[in-house]
C-alpha cells in the first residue's frame, strides 16, 4: 500500500478548498452552471436521473481497512447507505448532494482519498491488475508505475482539457487482469533481453460508440523514458483530437484515421524533442515511490496447514476455495476474492455495514489491505492458507462469500437505466435475473469461465463489448430491448464481441442467455472447453441459430 | 475585460487593430495572426512592437521566426474547456524560449489561472471583473505541485528527494 | 429511453411537463404554472404545443441557480386527470429505481 506523505495530502486538502470554493459560487449564482459542470466534473460529481452521482477515485484499486471505512461512513452519512464498485476500480455513490460534496470530499481527504479527475476531460483513474504486488510470476508490482502515472497526471496544467476522457491501463503479468488491450494507453510491463525495465505501449484501445482494440505505438519504452513518451502523446492528442464531435474524440479515433505509423511517427517527433527533459525518470526516484510502498511482513507458512487439511470435509467450504482464492507468489498465503454478486443482487454493490465488517477483516487477515477489480468484485490480497477456513465463515456471514467468481453469474454490469440519465434500459434487474437463473453452483461450475457484460447503452461503460457474452441496451418505439454479441474477450487475446441477430425484448434477455449457455454445452468439444473457446472454433453461426430458431 | 498582468489589473498597453482597419505608424498593438502573416517581416520590426493572436487550430511553429521580435504573443481558449493552447504556450515557452508576454484570451475564468501560469501565461484577459479581482488569491491555491513545466516550480517528486538527502546529510 | 438531454429540435407529440434536477441536492423537480419547481409530479405544468413547450423551457433554464439540467418529457394524463409520468425514464425518475435497494430506504 503507498503511504501519502505530508505533500500527496496537502495538495489533496487544497482540491477540497478550492472546490468547496467552486462550489460557493455556484450555489450563490457566481458560476453558471455551463461554468461549473467541467469543474464538478473534474471532482466526479455527475448528474444522473434522480440525484447527483459521486465518483471516488480508488487509485489501482489499493485500499487500506481505514480508507474503506472512511467510504463506509461516506455512504451511511451523505448517502443511502451504500456504494458500487465500478468497471475501472473506482467506487460510486448515488444520492450525493451537491450542497453536503465539499464535507464528504473533507472527511475522505483525513485517509488520502480524492475524487480528482474521475470524471472530466482529463486522464482519468490508472488502473491495474487488482492482484498487482501479489500475483505469481508477476515481472514486479506495476502499482509503482501507476502511483508514477497517478502523480504526474494529478492536475496536470497542460492536459486537462483535453478533446475527452483519457484512462490508462497497466499490467505487469502474462495474463492481463487490467484489459490493458482497451484503454487510450496500455501500458504492458515487462524486461527485455538486456534486463532493463520497460513497457510495450499500446493506444487507441477502446469501447463505447466504436470500439477499438489498443495499438503497438512502441515495443520497448526504457521506464526513465515512460513520463516524456506519455507527455508526447498526450501533446499530440491534445492538439490534434477532434473537437468537433465528441462521438470522435477520443485518441482512439484519431489514431484510426492517422494510421498507427503515421501517429507513432508524430509521437516520436514530438518525444525525441524533449525525452532528456525534467521528465526523464532516475533510478531514485522510481526507489523513493517504491519505499513508499509497504508489503507485509510475511511469515514462512506450510502450504497445507492443519486448518486447511481439516475444513476440506465441508463441500460449502471447497466449493468457495476452489472457486474464489487464488495461488499467490509468497507460499502458505493466497489471494481471495470476494464476490459482489450475490444471487438476486446488483452487481457490484456493497452496503457501509459490509464494507465496515470487510475492513474489519482485513485487518485480522490481508495485514489491513483490500483491492478492487475492474469486474466489480474486491479482493484480500495476503491472506494466510490457515486463516482461510475461519476467513470464509465470516464472509458467508455477510453475504459476499458466493463461490461464483468468473462463472456466469458473475456479472459484470453498469448501473443502467435505474440511476443512468445517459442509459436507454436497464441493465441491473437483467443481472439479477441471470444470476437467478443460474443459481444452482454446480450448474455454473459445470459451464465453466463465462463472463457476461452488460451495458445500459453504447457508452459501454459494462464493457459488453469484451464479454464473452455481451448485452447492451438499446430503446426501440419506448421499449427496452438488448443486442446480444458473443467471443469478446479483455484480456492479452482481446477481441470485439459478434452480434448474433436482431435485438430482443427486456422478457426474453435471461431466456436468450439459457439458450446460448445451451447451445454451449452441447457444441463444446470437452467439459473443459471454455465457451470463449467455442465460439473461437465454430464461429456464431450454430449459436445464433440455436437462439433465433423460434424468435 | 480587465487585463490582469505581474498579478493585478492593469491598462492594456496593446491596441487591438481589427483586419480592416489601418495600422497605425506607432503605439503597440494587437493584430490577427492572417494580418501578421500578410507582411511578418516588416510588421515584426514596427518601433511601436506589434504582438499577434494566434488561433489555437494551428501550429505555432510558422509563428516561430518572428518570435524575439513580437510584443507579446496571444493564445486563444474559445471556450474554457478547449485545452489546445496549454499546448501552444509551453512549447513557446519552453521549446521555442519565447519571453515575451504570453496572454491567455477567449473564456478566461479564475479556476483555470494557475494552469495557465504554469503553461507559462503571464497575462490574462479575464472574462469577468470578480475574477480579476481575485487573481492574487487564486493563485495561492495551491502549494504543491505533482509535474515540472517550464515555471521553474519544484515538483513534489523533488523536495522529496531534497528532503530524503537533507535528512540523510543531516544524519 | 434516449437521452432528452441531446434535444435540439423541440416538437412534442403528446401532452409534456418540463423537468430538471434541483440544484443544491440533485431531487427531481417539475416546473410549476407559477413560475417555480416542485418536487411533486402533480404540481406540473401541462402544454400541449411545441411552442407552449419551448417557452416553458426557457424559461425554466433561465433558473440557472435553482435548477440544472432542463428538458421536456411526456406525460400521460388519466381520465381522472392525474399526471402520471410518459415514458419508463420519468417513471423511473418520479418513482425511484425499479429494483431494491441494497439498504432500504
Amino acid at each position: 500500500m503507498y503511504a501519502y506523505d505530508e505533500l500527496d495530502r496537502t495538495l489533496i486538502n487544497e482540491r477540497v478548498t478550492e472546490f468547496r470554493d467552486q462550489v460557493k459560487r455556484r450555489l450563490s449564482g457566481e458560476l453558471t452552471e455551463d461554468e461549473f459542470k467541467m469543474l464538478r466534473l473534474q471532482n466526479g460529481v455527475y448528474l444522473q436521473l434522480h440525484a447527483y452521482m459521486f465518483r471516488v477515485a480508488i487509485p489501482y484499486g489499493t485500499l487500506s481497512s481505514k480508507q474503506l471505512r472512511a467510504l463506509a461512513h461516506v455512504a451511511r452519512r451523505y448517502d443511502r447507505g451504500y456504494g458500487h464498485f465500478t468497471t475501472r476500480q473506482n467506487i460510486q455513490f448515488n444520492w450525493i448532494k451537491l450542497a453536503e460534496l465539499p464535507d464528504a470530499l473533507a472527511d475522505l481527504a483525513e485517509v488520502g482519498i480524492h475524487a480528482m479527475q474521475t470524471s472530466g476531460n482529463n486522464t482519468r483513474n490508472v488502473t491495474s491488475d487488482q492482484w498487482a504486488g501479489v500475483a505469481p510470476g508477476e515481472v514486479e508490482d506495476p502499482r509503482i508505475w501507476s502511483e508514477l502515472l497517478r502523480q504526474y497526471t494529478t492536475l496536470h496544467p497542460e492536459f486537462s482539457f483535453l478533446p475527452r476522457k483519457f484512462k490508462f491501463a497497466i499490467t505487469a503479468s502474462d495474463h492481463d487482469r487490467a484489459a490493458i488491450k482497451v484503454h487510450d494507453i496500455g501500458l504492458r510491463l515487462y524486461r527485455n533481453e538486456a534486463g532493463e525495465t520497460g513497457f510495450e505501449v499500446l493506444v487507441g484501445g477502446g469501447l463505447g460508440r466504436t470500439p477499438f482494440i489498443g495499438k503497438t505505438i512502441k515495443p520497448f519504452v526504457h521506464g526513465h523514458d515512460l513520463l516524456s513518451y506519455v507527455e508526447a502523446i498526450l501533446r499530440v492528442y491534445n492538439q490534434y483530437g477532434r473537437r468537433d464531435n465528441i462521438y470522435k474524440a477520443r485518441i482512439k479515433i484519431l489514431v484510426h484515421e492517422l494510421g498507427i505509423e503515421k501517429f507513432a511517427k508524430e509521437v516520436e517527433e514530438e518525444w525525441l524533442q524533449m525525452r532528456d527533459s525534467a521528465l526523464a525518470i532516475d533510478d531514485s526516484v522510481i526507489e523513493d515511490i517504491r519505499s513508499r510502498f509497504s508489503y507485509p511482513a510475511y511469515e514462512k507458512l506450510p502450504h497445507m496447514p492443519e486448518e486447511l487439511k481439516k475444513a476440506a470435509h465441508d463441500p460449502h467450504f471447497e466449493a468457495w476455495r476452489k472457486n474464489s482464492v487464488a495461488p499467490h507468489k509468497v507460499t502458505g498465503y493466497s489471494i481471495v476474492t470476494l464476490s459482489l454478486k450475490p444471487v438476486g443482487g446488483p452487481p457490484g454493490d456493497a452496503t457501509a455495514d459490509q464494507m465496515d465488517a470487510i475492513a474489519d477483516l482485513a485487518d485480522k487477515y490481508s495485514f489491513g489491505e483490500i483491492r478492487v477489480g475492474h469486474e466489480q468484485n474486491l479482493a484480500l490480497p495476503h491472506v494466510a492458507r490457515r486463516d482461510l477456513p475461519v476467513l470464509w465463515k465470516a464472509l458467508d456471514r455477510i453475504g459476499v462469500a458466493t463461490p461464483n467468481v468468473n462463472l456466469v453469474s458473475d456479472i459484470i454490469a453498469c448501473p443502467g437505466l435505474d440511476y443512468c440519465s445517459l442509459a436507454n434500459a436497464r441493465s441491473i434487474p437483467i443481472a439479477q435475473e441471470l444470476t437467478r437463473r443460474f443459481a444452482n453452483h454446480e450448474t455454473a461450475n459445470m459451464i465453466g469461465r463465462l463472463h457476461v457484460n452488460i451495458s445500459g447503452c453504447i457508452n459501454a461503460c459494462g464493457h459488453h463489448h469484451v464479454g464473452h457474452i455481451g448485452i447492451l441496451g438499446v430503446e426501440k418505439n419506448g421499449e427496452e430491448f438488448y443486442q446480444i454479441t458473443i467471443g469478446g474477450r479483455a484480456d492479452e487475446k482481446a477481441e470485439v464481441g459478434t452480434l448474433i441477430g436482431p435485438a430482443v425484448p427486456y422478457g426474453e434477455v435471461a431466456d436468450v442467455v439459457e439458450d446460448i449457455v445451451e447451445a454451449y454445452l452441447a457444441l463444446r468439444a470437452r467439459p473443459d472447453e471454455l465457451f470463449i473457446d467455442t465460439v473461437k472454433r465454430l464461429g456464431v453461426e450454430p449459436f445464433k441459430e440455436r437462439v433465433y430458431a423460434t424468435r | 475585460m480587465p487585463l490582469v498582468k505581474g498579478g493585478k489589473i492593469t491598462t492594456d498597453p496593446l491596441v487591438h487593430v481589427a483586419d480592416e482597419a489601418d495600422i497605425p505608424g506607432e503605439g503597440a498593438i494587437l493584430i490577427s495572426a492572417a494580418r501578421f502573416l500578410e507582411d511578418a517581416e516588416a510588421l515584426s520590426l514596427r518601433a511601436g512592437r506589434t504582438a499577434v493572436i494566434w488561433p489555437n487550430n494551428r501550429d505555432v511553429d510558422d509563428l516561430v521566426p518572428y518570435l524575439g521580435r513580437l510584443a507579446a504573443v496571444a493564445l486563444v481558449f474559445p471556450t474554457f474547456r478547449d485545452g489546445r493552447a496549454y499546448s501552444q504556450a509551453r512549447l513557446l515557452r519552453e521549446r521555442h524560449g519565447f519571453k515575451g508576454e504570453l496572454r491567455a484570451t477567449g473564456q478566461v475564468l479564475r479556476d483555470q489561472f494557475i494552469f495557465m501560469l504554469r503553461a507559462g501565461f503571464d497575462a490574462f484577459e479575464v472574462k469577468k471583473d470578480s475574477d480579476a479581482e481575485a487573481f492574487a488569491a487564486t493563485v495561492k491555491r495551491y502549494s504543491v505541485f505533482y509535474q515540472p513545466t517550464g515555471d521553474g516550480r519544484i515538483t513534489a517528486l523533488h523536495r522529496r528527494m531534497q528532503l530524503r538527502h537533507s535528512e540523510s546529510a543531516g544524519q | 429511453m434516449t437521452s432528452p438531454l441531446e434535444q435540439k429540435k423541440i416538437r412534442i407529440t403528446g401532452p409534456s411537463m418540463v423537468t430538471a434536477n434541483r440544484t443544491w441536492d440533485g431531487v427531481v423537480i417539475y416546473r410549476t404554472a407559477r413560475q417555480g419547481w416542485s418536487a411533486d409530479l402533480s404540481d406540473a405544468a401541462i402544454v400541449r404545443t411545441s411552442d407552449e413547450a419551448r417557452a416553458l423551457l426557457a424559461e425554466s433554464i433561465a433558473d440557472d441557480v435553482g435548477a440544472i439540467g432542463a428538458y421536456i418529457a411526456p406525460v400521460e394524463i388519466k381520465d381522472s386527470g392525474k399526471i402520471k409520468p410518459g415514458n419508463l425514464r420519468e417513471h423511473i425518475r418520479s418513482e425511484g429505481v425499479t429494483i431494491d435497494l441494497p439498504v432500504p430506504a
